[in-house]
């Protein structure tokens, strides 16, 4: 994780499009400038970089099913549950299943787990839409390739 | 059994806080009711999973941005109930 940069997925482990499904990874640095506000003394991931977090593992499940050619823009957060504190060096699991694909949006259920507890869990909304621009679909494609290939790559 | 209308009132009360004596059949949900495009994805969700259709929703709205259409053809709440009706019965054909 890039907390600062919004780089919440550092791996994703199982991917089924077909099927809306996608667990990933994210290793949460021991470091990172959110930390100083976030909380000076006692660093804590802020529960929205969670809700961030279970959004990208979603957009992700999303871009690979739409193959790239539209962008998912979450949209709506309900039920979102942080049921404890995420600190450095905290290893988690994010798991998402997509809930309903509908025409123009589309609904998720995601959850963190670390160490097999539950730490939080969320059902998002994204609006379907076209790319804005190149740059952001490169992006994507970009980011999306660095975090599918497998370590032994 | 509800109708389609009842069954559509109900979902937009629920996820708009609408009163459901406000909502009648004449109604457009965007002029009318002030439902927005937000939480007309909600309804849009609650529609398709009640019914267990998909509501032609971006086909709609591009038709309506390039002005093909009048949104009252779309959200004038009998007439979406007429569609959501045509929707089901070409999924059960």
């Amino acid at each position: 994780m890039l907390l600062e940069y919004f780089q919440m997925i550092d791996a994703v482990e199982e991917l089924d499009p077909d099927n809306g499904k996608i667990v990933a990874r994210a290793d949460v640095p021991m470091e990172s400038p959110v930390f100083e506000g976030h909380f000076p003394g006692s660093p804590l991931v802020p529960g929205v970089l969670l809700i961030e977090t279970m959004a990208q593992a979603s957009g992700f499940m999303l871009l690979s099913r739409l193959k790239f050619e539209k962008m998912p823009f979450l949209a709506n957060v309900t039920s979102a549950k942080l049921r404890t504190f995420v600190e450095p060096g905290a290893v988690l699991r994010i798991e998402a299943q997509l809930e309903h694909d509908g025409s123009g949006f589309a609904a998720s259920r995601a959850r963190i787990l670390c160490d097999g507890k539950k730490i939080c869990d969320s059902k998002l909304m994204f609006r379907i839409m076209p790319f804005p621009n190149d740059a952001l679909k490169d992006n994507m494609l970009d980011r999306f390739s660095q975090i599918s290939r497998s370590p032994a790559e | 059994m509800a109708t389609t209308f009842e069954a559509v009132a109900e979902i937009i009360a629920d996820t708009s806080d609408i009163p459901l004596e406000e909502i009648t059949p004449e109604k457009n949900a965007f002029t009318d009711l002030g439902i927005d495009s937000l939480d007309f994805l909600d309804i849009a969700f609650a529609i398709d999973k009640h019914f267990g259709i998909k509501i032609p929703l971006e086909q709609w709205t591009e038709e309506l941005n390039e002005n093909n259409a009048d949104v009252d053809e779309y959200f004038v709440l009998s007439k979406l109930c007429a569609r959501i009706d045509e929707i089901i019965a070409a999924k059960d054909t």
